[in-house]
């Protein structure tokens, strides 16, 4: 491997002497002191795995994002005054609309490049949550979260919920046939909460739905508060990566004590300002070859038309999917109020799993009682609970996800869409524990499988005959580095139920250990040194 | 503001009672759907009775026995298979017959498009000799047939009376226990305008007191619009909206990035 550790100076790159550059460098350094933390900042050493680009793509589609917004803000006119459409599209002419809608279509056929831009500004939007999403589980599934990175967790889960609304609030801007009833169902799920929902909504929209002010508000929201925080927080996110380096995956020479990898100057940042300018090259070609949006279909908003298959960007399909599996008649009417658990039941259990998600490297923590850092990040195999956890929180989301395309599921497939709605509701419910034990169980088999592998070698496949006739096949032993790879995981103990000080168990004490047993109470220890010794005979 | 059919489903019960009441049934329903017809739309009922021919009459009546009256009955009264196509009129066999939904092959939620199993003027025998029993929607006229209406009128129509169906972009929606509402792109228009006035099967009837003839010319040129209309934006992904692109992105967009990181990655070792 051509790695530098951390220890190794990286090229400085303030160097003080000589030419403009030179100078302009002094100049600047000598008045901000920025020397210091360039050098400490590209010192800073980035381990290489793919993985580890995940984040970045969904910083640079950020940027992206940024870029283009900036453009279509320049044309947009987020009003909902009334006009006749009066621009080059023929089938819209003279259709009264707002001017929202109108200023819309202006980008898409009026303005130069206007279309191409609007088309990247979504289609880098739907990037930017995906990769954030991937990057989510990369960061689950290695056990990156853990301590001292849980604060980050925390920040980035907060990051997500923020691109989100980013993208929900864009979505609803255009006000086409289709943000409309988008609209109008989070207008419905307002109006579901007991009491204060009515009100909600009609402080939200300025009065009855859709009123003549949710478009002006929500683009307040789009280009002004959500960015502010979202950039916010995007900084913290980074500078907690900087203050606590970055992980790395176990392999010879990496300890919890050091980062194998590149220093970020130069070699780390030239390669990421390449990245960055092929995540703007990816996000520009899709833009040009495929359609995103494509409002002119859709025609302008107004309260009487729906249209079959109306979905939300992918994003938000989780939420309109709890909806849809819902099954019906959850509706009661008690204190005369309507309470309609239709959609109560939907969000209660959408916020708790968020909830859940947010804080889950707390709760492993106290689980497992582990208090110690860690910065060799776990394979996913060698945490079978966590990962098993992990398999049934991504299918308990991916049932309410595939929910919200029920419709064209049915048709693409020639299935009911009561048959598909009933198949999803079996997933929602039965899929986590499922997907639960299968995950467990196959991390289980590869651990046992590695363990075998670091004693007793590969199966070469060269099958021997020996002199007394016995047949055998021949094991190739590991190299050093393999074996490494392969035993250099921690073997956790369940925690142990203990008296406190003052002599008592609490029922805390108790819960504890009795998750603590279940988290751990299947596994498979590495090989140990001394095993390794003795098993390595040959086959 | 929908009629809903109840033909069918009277169609459907009558196996359970006395054979002389398939008689009586029969003359109510021709008196029924004729004068209610006759009452609603006459200008096309009339221009039915024009183009009667004998000889295609005849003809007409021959492919029927040899083709539908297994399901449809010999004079047209219907079985336990099919419903009566009494006063369904040439426009419903030239729609069902043309986009080769009948003759039906299987039983299923809902009759499937297939290949067209007739040549043209067979078609127009069959639909002549259906109409001659009784009267009923008539093939509309070349002059509403044209797409050369008002485009934005017609999309805005569509939007009101056929988007939570069809979808907004004419691609197509799911109904209730497998049922669906097919795409609308590459229907002919006879075939449209006809689908409005004969309602096929859970489609309601736009009657011209709900839609007048221009308008359903100006959703025939909505429709052949967006049909023929270049697609601006690039590649339309089906028209079927953001599960499209979202898949779209997750696997295009984000598998060719991986595909990237992976090779920037690599390189290194
Ligand atoms: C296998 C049985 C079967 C055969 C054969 C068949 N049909 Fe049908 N047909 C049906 C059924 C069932 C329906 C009702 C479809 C529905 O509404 O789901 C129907 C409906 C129709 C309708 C629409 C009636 C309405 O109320 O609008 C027409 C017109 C029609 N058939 C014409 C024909 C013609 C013409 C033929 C011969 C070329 C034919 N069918 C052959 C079973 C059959
Ligand atoms: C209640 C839902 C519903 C509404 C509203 C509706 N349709 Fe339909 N439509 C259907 C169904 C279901 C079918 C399929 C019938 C079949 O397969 O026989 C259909 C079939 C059609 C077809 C035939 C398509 C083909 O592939 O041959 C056309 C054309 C059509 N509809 C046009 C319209 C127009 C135009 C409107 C609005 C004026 C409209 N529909 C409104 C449900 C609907």
């Amino acid at each position: 491997m051509s790695t530098a550790t951390a220890s190794q100076a990286s090229a400085s790159t303030a160097k003080k002497s000589g030419g403009f550059t030179g100078k302009a460098a002094n100049y600047l350094d000598e008045r901000t002191s920025i020397s210091g933390a360039v050098k400490e900042f590209g010192r800073k050493v980035f381990p290489d795995h793919w993985s580890f680009l995940l984040g970045e793509v969904a910083l640079f589609s950020f940027v992206v994002i940024l870029l283009t917004g900036s453009f279509l803000t320049f044309f947009f006119q987020a009003s909902m005054a009334e006009v006749h459409y009066d621009g080059s599209y023929v089938p819209l002419k003279g259709v009264e609309m707002s001017i929202a809608m109108a200023s819309t279509l202006d980008i898409s056929f009026d303005i130069r490049g206007g279309l191409l831009v609007r088309q990247m500004h979504h289609w880098a939007a739907l990037l930017f949550v995906a990769s954030i999403g991937l990057h989510m589980l990369r960061v689950f599934f290695t056990g990156a979260f853990r301590k001292p990175r849980e604060l980050n967790w925390v920040i980035g889960f907060v990051l997500f919920i923020l691109a989100m609304a980013e993208g929900f609030t864009g979505y609803s801007l255009p006000d086409d046939v289709l943000s409309g009833n988008g609209l109008r169902i989070i207008d419905g799920i307002i109006k579901g909460i007991p009491l204060v929902g009515t009100w909600i909504s009609f402080l939200l929209f300025g009065g009855e739905f859709p009123g003549t002010a949710i478009v002006g508000r929500l683009y307040t929201l789009h280009i002004l508060l959500l960015p502010a925080i979202l950039v916010l927080f995007l900084a913290l996110h980074l500078v907690f990566v900087i203050v606590h380096k970055h992980t790395q995956y176990a392999g010879p020479g990496r300890t919890e004590k050091n980062v194998v990898g590149f220093p970020i100057l130069p070699v780390y940042a030239a390669k990421a300002g390449g990245f960055f300018f092929i995540v703007f090259g990816v996000i520009a070609l899709i833009a040009s070859f495929f359609t995103i949006n494509p409002i002119w279909n859709y025609g302008p908003y107004d309260p009487s038309p729906v249209s079959a298959g109306t979905q939300p960007d992918w994003y938000i399909g989780f939420a309109d999917g709890a909806l849809r599996l819902v099954p019906p008649h959850w509706e009661f009417v008690l204190f005369d109020r309507t309470w309609s658990f239709n959609i109560l039941a939907p969000l209660i259990i959408i916020g708790i799993f968020i909830v859940l998600v947010l804080i889950y490297p707390f709760i492993e923590a106290w689980i497992t009682g582990d208090k110690r850092e860690h910065h060799i990040l776990d394979r996913p195999r060698n945490a079978p609970t966590r990962t098993a956890i992990g398999a049934a929180g991504v299918t308990f989301y991916a049932a309410m996800w595939a929910a919200a395309s029920s419709d064209l599921i049915a048709t693409h497939f020639h299935l009911t869409m009561e048959g598909v709605i009933h198949a999803l509701q079996a997933m929602l419910i039965l899929g986590p524990f499922v997907a639960y034990f299968i995950t467990k169980r196959v991390c289980l088999a590869l651990q046992k499988k590695d363990r075998e592998i670091a004693l007793h070698g590969f199966e070469s496949g060269r099958i021997v005959r020996l002199p007394g006739g016995e047949f055998i096949e021949v094991h190739e032993p590991l190299d050093e580095y393999e074996r490494w790879r392969l035993v250099s995981f921690e073997s956790h103990a369940p925690v142990i139920l203990r008296p406190n000080a003052e002599g008592k168990i609490t029922n805390k004490a108790r819960l504890r250990s009795a998750l603590s047993r279940w988290f751990f109470e299947d596994r498979i220890a590495p090989a140990t040194k001394k095993e390794l010794e003795s098993g390595h005979d040959g086959h | 503001m929908f009629t809903k059919k109840k033909r069918q489903d009277s169609a459907a019960k009558r196996g359970r009672r006395h054979p002389l009441a398939n008689v009586a049934l029969i003359a109510i329903g021709l008196i029924a759907t004729g004068g209610a017809y006759a009452g609603i739309s006459s200008a096309t009922a009339q221009t039915e009775s024009t183009v009667v021919s004998q000889a295609s009459v005849e003809d007409g009546e021959k492919l029927f026995q040899a083709n539908c009256a297994t399901c449809h009955g010999f004079n047209l009264e219907g079985s336990d298979e099919a419903p009566s196509l009494i006063g369904v009129g040439a426009a419903a066999v030239d729609f069902q017959v043309g986009t080769g939904r009948m003759p039906m092959q299987a039983h299923n939620v809902q009759a499937p498009e297939k290949p067209v199993q007739f040549t043209d003027d067979q078609i127009s025998s069959l639909a002549e000799y259906v109409a001659s029993v009784a009267p009923g929607p008539a093939i509309p006229e070349e002059q509403y047939l044209d797409a050369d209406g008002d485009a934005a009128n017609g999309a805005e129509l569509f939007r009101i009376n056929c988007a939570m169906c069809h979808n907004v972009a004419g691609a197509g929606g799911a109904l209730t226990e497998g049922k669906y509402a097919p795409s609308l792109m590459g229907v002919s228009e006879a075939h449209i305008y006809e689908a409005m006035i004969t309602a096929p099967q859970n489609m309601p009837v736009f009657n011209d007191m709900n839609l007048s003839p221009e308008d359903k010319r100006d959703i025939i040129t909505a429709l052949k619009f967006m049909e023929n209309e270049v697609s601006v934006g690039g590649h339309p992904l089906s028209s079927l909206g953001p599960v499209a692109e979202g898949l779209f992105i997750w696997i295009f967009g984000l598998g060719s990035i991986i595909a990237v990181t992976v090779w920037i990655t690599a390189k290194s070792n």
